[in-house]
């Protein structure tokens, strides 16, 4: 009986020390001077400038990824072709690598030395330290999420019910919309929640690939190293505990998810 | 049918045609960049010695990260699942927060209270242990999540027996317990380890960035890009990318095994 209450102190005491303490520390640092300077920091031009940038990327990056993770669901779940296998370790690779590594890919691809750089250039497309870039950047680091999701719920289902309605007459896109949709809407918005938590947080990469400009390039998570760099600790927190409640915000959301599919 | 072929078509050529653009063309480039100096210059880079120094405060924080992860990851399923207090679901809310936080802000929340303003007088940033903290915080659910679910299925009757055969708690948990979610501990201890290779966010404010002591690789690859010293940056980055994906081999391996292991 000792032992087990050794092991539960263990584990409180190590959970309090490097989550709980910490966040709590954080929040009580935000708010020591009252809410005011909170509210100050966070409606400046530039921190204004970076929730709006970082609503963009979510707003643009995750309905993509949502559209491709269903499709090369589909394909994986339905499809038979050779280096299948291979397709799908391409796509969980993004999982594995440092998310600098990802900036300077795409940096090497599509900067103005790049591979494609002088023919964007003629063009007059600007993809790195612009908009373009930062969502390549966002799309690629949450790539795998929706797909993974819906791959194992239309591996389960199997392919009867979209079989049954294709011999009763329904096109393929008919099929989708009635037979296979409904079976993986729940899997679908369980992958959109966690791609738009991985592109709230989103640091690394488009760090590199943004050019990291005040006011332009900067998303939340950069104005909050930036902030931090120039001392500026009201800042540094405001912004911090902002991104804190937008991904706690995402987590209940998951929550919601885990345990509507217990419940099942 | 032929209606559905043409959709398939579609898809997939929509599909090669995303994955190329965003993924597989932009890493090609790295392969591309790193080879143009020749074998000589990727030697060089990769054997810079502040470049040696930083893989190897990785590799080596990584593993204590994993192994570290390894032991208190299962302790705090075991605890959440064999154990019953009041606060109990609370604390099973919070394992998963660090997932939920962007990793920038995990590392200055680190700081607030073990850094130079600490109210503990514990000052750990810009030193290896701040570094091992903010990893040790990102990567606190991937062992919990996936041992506990194991944990959960165990039959006890197993570990009742052995108890009444007069076995003691260590030898039951040696001998029945941990065998059985063995796997589990190493895929979650293997994504911690994958995890903490790359890791940016999270350390690149409290390691303070000081050459040979505190620098990870994807700090250093950093610095790298930004004065301009692409080449060097993309070798070092061909070879974290190499190393991630021999993890994510050894992973897949694991996870047959644990496969072939549940059935």
């Amino acid at each position: 009986m000792s032992g087990r209450i050794l092991l539960r102190l263990v584990a409180v005491v190590y959970l309090a020390g490097l989550l709980v303490l910490p966040l709590g520390m954080i929040l009580w640092r935000t708010f020591e001077h009252g809410p005011w300077p909170v509210w100050e920091a966070l409606t400046s031009p530039y921190a204004l400038h970076a929730l709006w940038l970082t609503l963009l990327m979510v707003v643009i990056s995750v309905p993509l990824n949502a559209l491709f993770g269903v499709g090369v669901a589909l394909l994986l779940a339905r499809g038979r072709f050779p280096g299948k296998s291979l397709l799908s370790a391409i796509i969980d690779l993004p999982l594995a690598l440092s998310p600098v590594v990802v900036g300077l890919a795409l940096v090497l691809a599509y900067g103005t030395s790049g591979w494609f750089g002088p023919a964007l250039q003629a063009l007059g497309i600007r993809v790195i330290f612009a908009l373009p870039g930062m969502v390549l950047a966002n799309v690629f680091i949450s790539l795998p999420f929706v797909a993974k999701e819906v791959l194992p719920v239309l591996r389960e289902i199997g392919q009867e019910q979209e079989q049954a309605a294709y011999t009763l007459g329904a096109s393929p896109l008919q099929t989708f919309i009635r037979v296979t949709l409904p079976a993986i809407r729940s899997a679908v918005a369980y992958g959109v929640v966690l791609t738009t938590a991985r592109v709230l947080g989103e640091y690394g990469a488009v760090n590199v690939v943004s050019g990291n400009l005040e006011g332009r390039t900067q998303t939340l998570t950069m104005y909050v190293a930036d902030r931090f760099q120039q001392y500026d600790e009201t800042g540094t927190y405001a912004a911090s505990v902002l991104l804190a409640c937008l991904g706690v915000a995402m987590l209940l959301v998951i929550n919601r998810f885990t345990h509507k599919g217990e419940a099942r | 049918m032929a209606s559905l072929r043409s959709w398939r078509a579609l898809g997939t050529g929509t599909i090669v045609v995303y994955l190329s653009l965003v993924v597989l063309i932009p890493l090609a480039s790295v392969a591309w960049e790193s080879a143009s100096g020749g074998w000589e210059g990727f030697w060089s880079a990769v054997t810079n010695p502040q470049a040696l120094a930083a893989l190897r405060l990785t590799l080596g924080l990584s593993g204590a990260v994993a192994l570290l992860n390894a032991v208190t990851g299962t302790l705090i399923a075991w605890v959440l699942v064999r154990d019953d207090f009041p606060g109990k679901g609370l604390m099973d809310a919070v394992i998963d927060l660090p997932f939920s936080l962007p990793t920038i802000v995990a590392g200055l929340t680190l700081l607030t209270l073990y850094g130079p303003k600490s109210p503990l007088g514990i000052n750990v940033a810009y030193t290896r242990v701040g570094v091992l903290l903010s990893l040790l915080f990102v990567t606190l659910p991937f062992v919990v999540r996936s041992v506990q679910p194991v944990l959960q299925e165990l039959d006890r009757s197993m570990e009742e027996a052995a108890a009444s055969l007069g076995a003691g708690h260590v030898t039951i948990f040696r001998r029945i317990v941990l065998p059985n979610i063995l796997p589990a501990v190493l895929s979650g201890a293997g994504l911690g380890f994958s995890r903490s290779l790359g890791e940016f966010g999270a350390v690149v404010l409290i390691s303070g960035n000081v050459p040979f002591r505190t620098q990870m690789i994807s700090v250093n690859i950093y610095g790298l890009i930004e004065s301009d010293n692409v080449r060097s940056a993309a070798a070092l980055s061909l070879l974290l990318l190499v190393l991630s994906a021999l993890v994510m081999l050894a992973m897949d391996w694991v996870r047959r095994w644990r496969w072939g292991h549940e059935r």
